[in-house]
């Protein structure tokens, strides 16, 4: 708290002030706050729109630029560069490499009727960007609920007019596409100064409840594939298995037939050299192969009975295998 | 130094007497004035500076920008007796501000009336239309995956023709509504059908059909592999009857072949003299 000797002193001071003096101060200070208050600066992903007296009068570009201050001028600032999203269905909890997310509690917003009246779960976001700066601040008053109304009335008018096997399976891409068009259309129409950037189906899926049933049909899919794929696996190995088999039956039928045809020949051509000889000696020949046949024969027989060509009846009471010698 | 002061009192009242006679009307806005509670000439809907007079005239600003109407969700049955919810949500603006003012003074009670309208409007043209006219919006041909084609018994509210759709629908909600609007200032810019929605009953039915539908195609799935599987093992089979008596009947051409030959020889060797 100054004291008020103190105070004394500055108006003593002041007393000596020529009012020249206070005029040129006064001037110079009112100049500088005029120029400080009157600057501002435009990011470069921004533009900058100038009211005088509310009244629209200029868009300036990223820079240095002077207003004249006191509320002549108003300056509001609009990212145009920067491109905003909206998400229906769910929320971004957390961005970043593992971004967290929150459905539970959005239903309402992703729920929608399919054109064969079945029901979709559907999750997507609209990216969009400030074109016009002007209509953006002048046009519409909320224009982020304009979006997202829009956004949701057009998709579901979209998937109202596909079958819910088109909208989960067939035709993602082709729906956003659609989405896209139609929803810049109706904000032109409102000349609301945005452009869509893009839509993104994010998570289109059989509602909840359905789910299980859907994924079972999967399962069914892959099962129905793995049981024939174990019949082809079966079927692969057990074939070839027997074509093997077939194969080697063929090899031995023809080592058998070899073998024959080979000890034919060895007999044949024992048989006909030993003809050959017997050809030149037939008698005696012929008895000595008599002789040597019976003498491998003989040893070998327990009990030889010569018996008479004109015997007739023999005798029954002879034993002829146990009798002693 | 008197009369320094008087001066100095007239400034400062000519001051506040300039200031009050100058308003700043934004791009947002409109404007109408009213002296002694009645209004004064019409709306001002150029922004810029404007003149009043001072202390007697005072200004109302209204929004020039388009502004937002959101209905809650109403149940309305359809004309073939379906129960649904419906959301609908409608863009005005104020393109008369001095009947605005006389009827509704303010937005609240604008939006009161746009509910009274709209949704009254939005019933009555819900409640004569069938559910297929307001989900679907053209005749558009929809496709279908061939494992749902082939199991599915065929849904028969889809095969109707579309006599007008959901864009018309809602087209007609805005042009009546639109008419209704105009004697209170307000212009209806769109009114739109946000969300359709079974009531709960009806769509835990829907998800059952849903279910028992998808069971289908997987029972299909599931006997079609069962099939397959036989026709594959039943190939098999043959092919290895096959494979099998092939081989047993070249074996036994080779071996019979082999034995033919055995006897020609033994015939030929030993028929040289049949004595010995």
């Amino acid at each position: 708290m100054p004291d008020f000797e103190e105070i004394k002193v500055q108006r003593d001071k002041l007393k000596n002030i020529t009012p020249r003096k206070f005029v040129t101060i006064v001037v110079i200070i009112a100049v500088v706050i005029f120029i400080f208050t009157g600057l501002y600066t435009v990011n470069p992903e921004e533009v900058g729109v100038i009211q005088r007296f509310g009244k629209y009068t200029s868009t300036t570009e990223p820079g240095l630029h002077f207003k004249i201050p006191f509320g002549v001028d108003k300056l509001t600032k609009v990212k145009v560069k920067h491109v905003y999203k909206e998400e229906f269905g769910f929320r971004t909890l957390q961005a970043g490499v593992q971004s967290k997310y929150a459905t539970r509690g959005y239903d309402h917003e992703s729920i929608m009727l399919t054109g064969d009246l079945n029901i979709g779960d559907v999750e997507w976001i609209v990216q969009y960007r400030i074109k016009d700066p002007v209509k953006y601040l002048f046009r519409i008053r909320n224009i982020v609920e304009t979006i997202r109304d829009l956004s949701e009335s057009v998709t579901r008018q979209i998937v109202g007019d596909r079958s819910g096997d088109e909208v989960i399976v067939l035709s993602r891409k082709e729906i956003a596409d659609q989405i896209q068009i139609e929803l810049q259309k109706t904000l032109d129409e409102y000349e609301a100064g945005i452009e869509i950037y893009t839509i993104n189906m994010q998570n289109v899926n059989p509602p909840e409840p359905v789910k299980p049933a859907f994924n079972d049909v999967n399962s069914a899919k892959q099962e129905k594939e793995r049981i024939l794929n174990d019949a082809w696996q079966n079927y692969n190995q057990i074939i070839p298995e027997a074509k093997g088999k077939a194969k080697r039956t063929i090899e031995e039928a023809e080592g058998y037939a070899i073998n024959r045809v080979n000890r034919a020949n060895g007999d044949a051509e024992r048989f006909i050299a030993m003809y050959n000889q017997y050809k030149n000696a037939k008698s005696v020949t012929k008895k000595r192969l008599y002789l040597e046949t019976m003498q491998k024969i003989l040893p070998k027989v327990e009990k030889v009975y010569i018996v008479d060509e004109e015997l007739q009846g023999l005798l029954p009471l002879l034993n002829l295998d146990k009798g002693g010698k | 130094m008197k009369l320094n002061k008087r001066t100095l009192i007239i400034i400062v009242v000519l001051i506040i007497v300039a200031a009050n006679s100058f308003y700043i009307l934004d791009e947002k806005h409109q404007s109408i004035i009213t002296r002694f509670g009645e209004p004064v000439g019409g709306a001002t809907t150029e922004a810029g500076l404007h003149i009043k007079i001072p202390i007697l005239d005072k200004v109302h600003f209204f929004e020039k920008r388009i502004l937002e109407w959101d209905g809650d969700p109403k149940q309305i049955p359809t004309s073939d007796k379906r129960y649904i919810w419906l959301d609908t949500f409608s863009r005005w603006q104020i393109n008369d501000p001095l009947k605005f003012y006389q009827t509704v003074r303010n937005e609240t009670f604008a939006h009161g009336r746009l509910d009274d309208i709209i949704s009254g409007t939005t019933r009555d043209i819900v409640s004569s239309n069938t559910l297929i006219e307001i989900v679907r919006n053209s005749n558009r041909e929809m496709m279908f995956t061939d494992e749902y084609k082939d199991s599915s018994t065929g849904i028969g509210s889809t095969e109707r023709a579309i006599e007008s759709g959901r864009s018309k629908i809602a087209d007609q909600i805005f042009n009546t509504s639109k008419e209704l609007c105009a004697e209170y200032g307000i212009k209806l810019i769109d009114v739109k059908i946000k969300r359709i929605n079974y009531v709960q009953e009806v769509r835990q039915k829907v998800y059952e059909r849903m279910i028992s539908e998808r069971q289908k195609i997987a029972a299909k799935y599931r006997s079609e592999g069962q099939g397959n599987s036989a026709e594959i093992l039943g190939q098999m089979k043959r092919e290895l009857d096959r494979i099998e008596s092939e081989a047993y009947e070249t074996a036994q051409e080779i071996i019979g072949r082999a034995d033919a030959e055995a006897i020609k020889i033994y015939a030929n060797a030993y028929n040289r003299d049949p004595g010995f």
